[in-house]
């Protein structure tokens, strides 16, 4: 099947403007006629409900933390990109957009790239007003700094903390809504399954993670924004919590998943320190603003950092990307620092790891300044690893963190379920191969606030969808499965551990289907991963009970759903048989290890349909087409 | 496992839901590495006790660095642990020593009850802000951000209010069970701009009323709050929140309509 994600045609510029202008709309009194279920509340969750109870229609929210506070968008870090040109250095919303599709490598769609970078200047205004506490210059105005990828100064920032400030943005616009009685919040329930009547989605099923209760909640439309699969490799940035399941049980119920290995490695995390590890913390990506990443440049170099004189030192990204240096977009930087630790180069236990070196900067702007800056980010980075940045440079190394794969949507951000819209990291559209730094808080805010309460409404006209209630037999059907599925968790009685499992999948993601993959440890993975996933039907351990707060059963079905959908990531990864963007397989590089695209045969993207269990899924293409961005070898030299 | 590696005794609040009586539970914890943090120790605890065949301990967490919030045990009797400025899941195990005995048990306090064994239910802080926590202002209607400059040391004053994660340990720590450095870091923290201006009465009065509904205690300067704050909220907060409620109630008017929805 050929897809059709409902782009806009005419001049890219005034295509979102158009499309407005053209959409039917829901007459004020009848808004509140309508129900609506967002899974979801972090930025795009959390925007999305709020903006849309404030045009009066009914939102049911779901989370599974204990406060939509929480939401895994709460850790970001650096900041948030908007096309506002405060600093009179040359930039606009066709540089945004421009920036963006190079930066995704060629795999993205244009006009929605475009509509990104339309409405990111408003975002900052929405914010503002919200009272979000941005940086400041002297004069009061808002102040800016240079994220990857990009040339001018674009990134807006709330010291290290601009997620948790924006969500908390978000968040307080949600509980005005709540206070209102326009909003319902559901905290602590887990969607497990997803309604599909007369081939539209029509509700969800959940557990209250409290007291166990499975239950269905119906609505005119369903929303996802639960965010990415990053924690598919065990060790990520990403929060404990954060899981594929809403995601992959839609898929399962007909959603494609497109480009599921398009994966982001970014490459400024704190390096492994022992198997007992959880998670991975990032540093941000700021601060190769002010840091120089270098290794030493004789392998086996086992000198403390401050004994290696500048001439024996090898700036790795300065020398190789000279007109982008440290600030080299993330894929690339990644692989090359694997590059150099492959090299026996690398630093600190293991060898797995490069510095990033703030020394420079500190003797050019002082030590407050730099604390000013980045004060939080060197705490807890002293924090974890018990080393003092200001005195020796950080040890850093690449690790999981964001998926630019998801589920499929078109142009209004509906999947090819019919009446099941996706927002936020869980979808696919707008970053393409790769994502460049602080672009993802700039999508999910911008799929909330400024393009949901368009297209909903335009769906909700046109197709004025049918009353289903909660008698209807499919809904007991899923209802019924969704049981069965938690007493099966329960029931097996075997020996290990959800993370034991976890931790094994994990491994071989990372390994096979990393930073870079080829064709042999790919199919070593497919052969691997069905394995593990049979003697988890056979071994698992899950004690308590049902009817009770139980951590092992939710971590159980996470995993459960992560085994299925790391075979498909391998198998996405096997048929793209070109390099792109956060998408490296070795047989395609240039001689110095850049990646090599096929646009002759790989200018699309793949969304995967769900066939069966044990079937052979079917990939479909969308033709991705540049118009206005003339296809070209990216180059950051 | 090295030799450096810590052998703890852990006294743990096991309690298996809401309405049930509870009770310390001591693990012995030896092959600890200094390098883990306090949740992973705990975590390590878990697998060997599911190896066992003993129901894991159930304890809150999600981003583990120090910024969700979710987080909180009281551990040796305090909020989050020794160390200054950090939440438990930032805690390292470097600061004990081999043989240590550490009793941890959940946040303590009315409106929190327990919900299983460290878990505790902590949806009253959403309702207070839910009563006006906010700048009311709809999706669409902002002008440019650079509109209104702000001067930067509000700015920068206001996100120290705003760099509140939420956590409740304020409530924990304190012997009355007061919620006011919480409520007085948003009210700082929207009051302290001028965005936050048209509401700043309006929203003192409300968020208050919301908490003395919870059943939080009143505040008596201890000061207990602010030592156990992760995030060094600080208590001028509460003097700032103290000074705007009094200016609120003295020219308090009935309010016409509801400050809610959009
Ligand atoms: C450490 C870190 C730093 C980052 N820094 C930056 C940055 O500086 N700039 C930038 O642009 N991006 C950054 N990112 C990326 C960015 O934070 C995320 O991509 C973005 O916040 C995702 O937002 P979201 O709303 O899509 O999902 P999330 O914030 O992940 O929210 C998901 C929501 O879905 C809910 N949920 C999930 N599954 C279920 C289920 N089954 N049932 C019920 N609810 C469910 C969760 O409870 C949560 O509310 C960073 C990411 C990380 C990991
Ligand atoms: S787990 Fe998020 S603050 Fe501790």
């Amino acid at each position: 099947m050929k897809l059709n994600g409902k782009c806009p045609t005419g001049p890219i510029d005034t295509q979102w403007s158009r499309y407005k202008n053209e959409i039917k709309l829901v007459n004020p009194s009848n808004k509140r006629k309508f129900k609506l279920i967002m899974v979801g509340s972090g930025l795009a969750g959390a925007s999305g409900a709020a903006s849309l109870a404030e045009l009066g229609y009914n939102v049911e929210v779901f989370c599974y933390q204990d406060s939509p506070r929480r939401a895994h968008s709460i850790a970001a870090q650096g900041g948030i990109n908007a096309a506002k040109n405060y600093q009179n250095d040359g930039d606009s919303v066709y540089r945004l957009f421009y920036d963006t599709v190079k930066g995704g490598d060629f795999r993205s769609r244009e006009s929605n790239v475009h509509r990104l970078a339309e409405v990111s200047v408003n975002i900052i205004d929405q914010c503002v007003a919200q009272g979000v506490p941005f940086a400041r210059e002297y004069g009061g105005t808002l102040s800016n700094r240079s994220f990857g990828g990009a040339q001018v100064s674009r990134t807006f920032y709330a010291r290290g903390q601009t997620g948790q400030q924006l969500l908390l943005g978000a968040y307080q616009a949600l509980e005005r809504q709540i206070g209102a009685g326009a909003v319902k919040m559901h905290p602590r329930t887990e969607m497990l399954d997803l309604i599909v009547v007369d081939g539209r989605a029509r509700g969800i099923v959940t557990r209250d993670m409290v007291t166990g209760k499975i239950e269905s909640h119906l609505g005119d439309a369903v929303m996802l924004a639960t965010g990415g699969y990053g924690n598919i490799f065990y060790l990520s940035t990403n929060a404990k919590g954060c899981n594929v399941t809403a995601a992959w049980r839609a898929h399962r119920r007909g959603a494609f998943f497109a480009n599921p290995c398009y994966t982001q490695i970014h490459p400024t995390c704190i390096p492994v320190a022992g198997d007992y590890q959880s998670k991975l913390t990032l540093m941000s990506e700021s601060l190769r603003n002010d840091g120089r990443i270098w290794v030493p440049l004789r392998a086996g170099d086992t000198r403390a950092p401050g004994q290696i004189p500048e001439a024996e030192r090898d700036y790795y990204l300065e020398r190789k990307y000279p007109s982008y240096g440290n600030l080299a977009p993330r894929d690339i930087s990644s692989r090359a620092a694997k590059q150099v630790c492959d090299e026996g180069r690398g630093v600190g236990p293991g060898g797995r790891g490069v510095y990033l070196d703030l020394a420079e900067s500190i003797a050019r702007l002082g030590e407050g300044t730099i604390r000013e800056r980045y004060g939080n980010l060197i705490e807890m980075y002293e924090r974890i690893t018990g080393e003092d940045p200001y005195k020796v440079p950080m040890r850093i190394y690449p690790a999981s963190h964001y998926t630019m794969g998801g589920l499929w949507v078109d142009y209004n951000l509906m999947s090819n379920l019919t009446g099941l819209f996706v927002l936020g990291e869980a979808n696919f559209s707008d970053h393409g191969a790769n994502r460049l730094g602080a672009s993802a808080l700039m999508q999910g805010l911008a799929d909330g606030y400024f393009v949901i309460p368009y297209t909903m409404g335009n769906y909700l006209a046109t197709e004025k969808p049918p009353k289903v209630d909660l008698s209807h037999p499919e809904v007991k059907k899923v209802e019924a499965e969704v049981a069965e599925r938690t007493k099966k968790l329960l029931s097996m009685k075997g020996k290990r551990s959800p993370d034991s499992f976890h931790k094994e999948v994990g491994k071989v993601m990372w390994e096979k289907c990393g930073m870079a993959r080829n064709e042999a440890g790919l199919k070593e993975a497919l052969q691997a991963i069905p394995a593990i996933r049979e003697e988890f039907g056979k071994n698992l351990s899950v004690l308590g009970g049902e009817a009770e707060l139980n951590q092992t059963l939710e971590k159980a079905g996470r995993v459960a759903d992560f085994l299925e959908l790391g075979e498909l990531m391998c198998r996405d990864a096997l048929v793209r048989d070109e390099s792109c963007g956060g998408h490296f397989r070795e047989e395609h590089q240039t001689p110095d290890g850049e990646a090599v695209r096929n646009d002759e045969k790989f200018c699309h993207v793949a969304a995967w349909e769900w066939t069966g269990e044990g079937k052979e899924p079917v990939r479909h293409e969308e033709a991705l087409e540049f118009e206005f961005v003339h296809l070209a070898t990216r180059s950051y030299k | 496992m090295s030799g450096n590696d810590l052998h703890l005794t852990l006294k743990v609040w096991r309690q298996a839901g809401p309405n049930v009586p509870g009770k310390l539970v001591t693990y012995d914890a030896p092959g600890i590495s200094p390098h883990m943090s306090f949740l992973e120790m705990l975590d390590v605890v878990n697998e060997r006790l599911q190896e066992k065949g003993e129901e894991p301990i159930a304890f809150d967490h999600d981003c583990r660095e120090g910024i969700c919030g979710m987080c909180g045990l009281v551990i040796n009797g305090v909020a989050h642990g020794p160390r200054r400025a950090t939440t438990t899941c930032q805690l390292h195990m470097r600061y004990y020593k081999d043989g240590d005995t550490i009793v941890i048990e959940p946040w303590r306090a009315g409106p929190f009850p327990v919900i299983k064994d460290l878990v505790v239910d902590r949806a009253p802080f959403d309702r207070i802000i839910a009563a006006g926590g906010f700048i009311s202002v709809s999706t669409g209607n902002a002008p440019d951000g650079n509109a209104i400059p702000v001067p930067k040391s509000s700015a920068e004053l206001s996100m120290d209010a705003a760099a509140c994660i939420g956590c409740a340990a304020c409530v924990a720590a304190c012997p009355n069970a007061s919620a006011m450095l919480f409520v007085s870091a948003k009210v700082s923290h929207l009051g302290l701009l001028p965005q936050g201006q048209p509401e700043r009465k309006a929203r003192v009065l409300r968020m208050i009323a919301q908490m003395d509904a919870e059943g939080f205690g009143g505040c008596t300067n201890i000061g207990e709050c602010e030592a156990a704050c992760p995030k060094e909220i600080k208590l001028e907060n509460i003097a700032r929140l103290n000074r705007d409620y009094l200016a609120a109630a003295v020219t308090r008017r009935p309010e016409t309509g509801s400050g809610g929805a959009g």
